[in-house]
């Protein structure tokens, strides 16, 4: 049996974490992968640090990443890196805000654009990203979601190839 | 009732809870918010099941048994704590029984990421004698729903589904693969002996439900509700909930055990396994409740190093139980710790309190956070409620420098679950120097997730309810002084207030009232559709 892909998801409450792990969940999921994902809710909401777990692959046991066992860490905020570095095997991949700085028309849409370089690392069609990314946010920020969601994805792939 | 249609669907343990117990037809969901649980009474409500806070969980408790005596379904939740508050009507229901089904749910919150202790209910199941079924992820959490009402009907028994924060807040793929018989038309019939708690019909009563619970453990035994897997029998694990996972994941051929109904424990099929295999061990999160009862029946298996009984397990933990390792792991860098928002109308209370140099006996909510750094204005956090009673023992017995800066600080919903009764306490047994309550009324549940409560004028769909006042309820009791303040706005008003209440020596109360920052905005949605007539709503969790 394969190995699950791990994707840690981490940053302050109310960042859109949480959201940006529901998405990426739901994608995989309707990607037709086996899913687990988990996270702790509570009062580590007010502003303190959250992180969730995404395990995807064809048969997922434990719904926690073990720790040094993580294939991607995706951080909204820089100052989360210290706290959560462990998470990652090594040579995981570490995607941080810090490539899209002045990338970004809309600073609220961060976690989509980090949806969008995740993106260029799997093999998941981009109708799949975007029709879950339209079904999770209002109506009228769609436009704005998917041209987060290309500069991610495009910025990405250039450090990829570079 | 058709069957329902396979379809895979993406959910929590909580979701696939409330979406079984929708599925179930259960007649009402009744429970109070306390993190993991409170999505589940959200959920079942937005899917179109009826569903209501209570004011407690002792009152939950009670609603849902007179839901069951009427052969209906009920569904009763709460977190681990709760279960202490509905204590007392749950050990009896254990003897009355129930005509319908009644299944409660306990969401146990190992690690302790949001409660003020990590207590393990499985405890309750043995102390209470009512039967306790444990899923191992949200397939299981729906299908352990239907199991839990069928074993409730037909043994007339209240039945416990105990998840934990994995259960509950972990999203895995669901199949809506199980049906149930439709609920019994609800009707009451007289049975005296069974209902009315009476020495006389209690005493037979126990009798019966021992007899009960003899002839669910022989059923538990020929279930499919616990399960061998693995093929490797040099080493064997007995396991439960989560933790299966962890175990399955670190030992991937291992035989497992995997004990679906925790109590009363299948004896018979776990002393077969532990035969089958060549080591036995036991590995469970929490207290060693598994193990010690295991070893009671007098089958010898391994257990795991007391420092294991502390947070949650995880698939490192296990390897390490198994190979005998109690190294202390790497220290790893602390998070940034949460705190009261900007804007928060919590702030200036504890500031003040501070200031003043008061003795702060607090409570439970998002207010918690003031004891914290920068406020550091909090000395006592028991349980939903204590700060009274906690405030009014120091009164009684400090000296007099000292007990006229005793203040009690409680939330507005706290007080509503448990507060009252303090309030009493405070003038039928008046402290001599009288003393200072302070109801932070911030007009929500704010730390689960802002519900609603029997003070917010709203039900749990967020529609209009009847509010119950916090003025009202304190004049009933004949309180001396009762102020209402801003706390925001008139900061040094708020200052003053307080210093003369300590000064007069007598029973005060101080609702600090001003609405949530983070709830703000919600609530004018909620109303903006009430006018509308629309009754829509949700709540996402950031
Ligand atoms: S959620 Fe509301 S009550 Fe809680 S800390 Fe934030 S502003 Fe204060």
């Amino acid at each position: 049996m394969s190995k699950p892909i791990n994707i840690v998801f981490a940053g302050l409450g109310g960042h859109g974490v949480i959201k940006a792990s529901d998405i990426f969940a739901q994608v995989a999921f309707q990607a037709g992968k086996d899913v687990k994902k988990s996270e702790v809710h509570g009062m580590s909401q007010r502003g303190g640090s959250v992180s969730s777990d995404v395990r995807i692959g064809e048969n997922i046991q434990s719904p926690m990443i073990p720790d040094g066992e993580s294939d991607f860490l995706i951080v909204l905020s820089e100052d989360q890196i210290p706290n959560n570095k462990h998470r990652l095997k090594e040579g995981g991949v570490l995607i941080t805000s810090e490539v899209l700085t002045g990338k970004l028309k809309v600073k609220k849409s961060l976690n989509v654009a980090l949806l969008g370089c995740l993106s260029s690392y799997l093999d998941i069609d981009e109708e799949i990203w975007l029709s879950e990314i339209k079904k999770s946010f209002p109506e009228n920020m769609y436009d704005k979601n998917v041209e987060s969601f290309t500069i991610g994805k495009t910025v990405a792939q250039e450090t990829q190839t570079a | 009732m058709n069957a329902p249609i396979p379809q895979k669907l993406l959910l929590s343990g909580n979701e696939a809870v409330a979406e079984a117990a929708l599925d179930c037809g259960v007649t009402l969901g009744t429970g109070y918010p306390g993190t993991p649980s409170t999505d589940i009474l959200e959920h079942f409500a937005k899917i179109g099941g009826k569903a209501q806070w209570a004011p407690n969980e002792k009152v939950a408790m009670e609603v849902g048994l007179g839901v069951a005596f009427s052969k209906s379904r009920s569904l009763v939740t709460m977190k681990h704590v709760g279960v202490n508050v509905a204590a007392d009507p749950l050990f009896t229901s254990a003897y009355t029984g129930v005509d319908g089904g009644m299944v409660i749910i306990t969401a146990d919150d190992p690690g302790m990421a949001s409660s003020q202790n990590e207590q393990d209910n499985r405890r309750y199941a043995v102390a209470a004698g009512i039967p306790m079924l444990e899923p191992s992820n949200s397939q299981e959490a729906y299908e352990f729903t239907f199991k839990a009402f069928e074993i409730s009907e037909k043994w007339n028994i209240p039945v416990f589904l105990r998840m934990t924060t994995r259960i509950c807040h972990a999203l895995t793929g669901v199949e809506k693969s199980v049906s149930i018989a439709p609920p019994a038309k609800p009707g009451y019939e007289k049975n005296i002996q069974s209902r009315v708690m009476i020495p006389a019909f209690a005493r037979p009563a126990h009798v019966k439900l021992r007899q009960k619970l003899a002839d669910i453990e022989v059923f538990n035994d020929d279930s499919d509700l616990n399960t061998v897997t693995g093929t490797d029998s040099s080493f064997g694990i007995i396991t439960s909930g989560v933790t299966f996972m962890h175990c399955r994941e670190a030992m991937p051929d291992a035989k497992i055990l995997k004990i679906g109904m925790c109590y009363p424990l299948p004896i018979q099929s776990i002393r077969e396994f532990a035969k089958s295999v060549d080591r036995c061990m036991v590995i469970e999160e929490g207290d060693p409740y598994l193990v010690e009862a295991i070893r009671a029946a007098g089958i010898s298996v391994e257990g795991k190093a007391e420092m294991f009984r502390f947070g949650e397990l995880n698939v490192k933990k296990v390897r390490k139980i198994i190979d005998g390792d109690t190294t202390e792991p790497p220290a790893i860098p602390r998070g940034k710790a949460p705190e009261l928002c900007a804007g928060c109308p919590h702030q200036t209370s504890f500031n003040v309190l501070n200031k003043l140099g008061c003795i702060v006996a607090g409570d439970i909510g998002c207010y918690t956070l003031g004891v914290l750094p920068p406020y550091s204005g909090m000395d006592t956090c028991i349980c939903m409620g204590a700060s009274i009673g906690i405030g009014l023992g120091l009164r009684h017995s400090l000296p007099r420098e000292q007990a006229i800066k005793v203040v009690s600080v409680i939330g507005d919903g706290t007080f509503a679950h448990s507060g009252m009764t303090g309030l009493m306490e405070m003038m039928y047994n008046r402290p001599e120097y009288g003393h200072l309550v302070i109801i932070l009324d911030n007009g929500t549940t704010a730390m689960t997730g802002m519900q609603e409560s029997p003070t917010t004028g709203r039900a749990l769909d967020h529609s209009n309810a009847p509010q119950i006042s916090l003025e009202g309820l304190v004049k009933a009791c004949g309180v001396e002084y009762l102020d209402v303040i801003d706390p925001y706005y008139d900061q040094d008003r708020y200052e003053e207030l307080i210093k003369e209440r300590l000064a007069s020596e007598k029973t005060a109360v101080i609702i600090a009232r001003r609405q949530c920052v983070i709830s703000n905005k919600k609530i004018k949605a909620y109303e903006k559709e009430q006018d509308s007539g629309c009754q829509e709503g949700g709540c996402d969790h950031e």
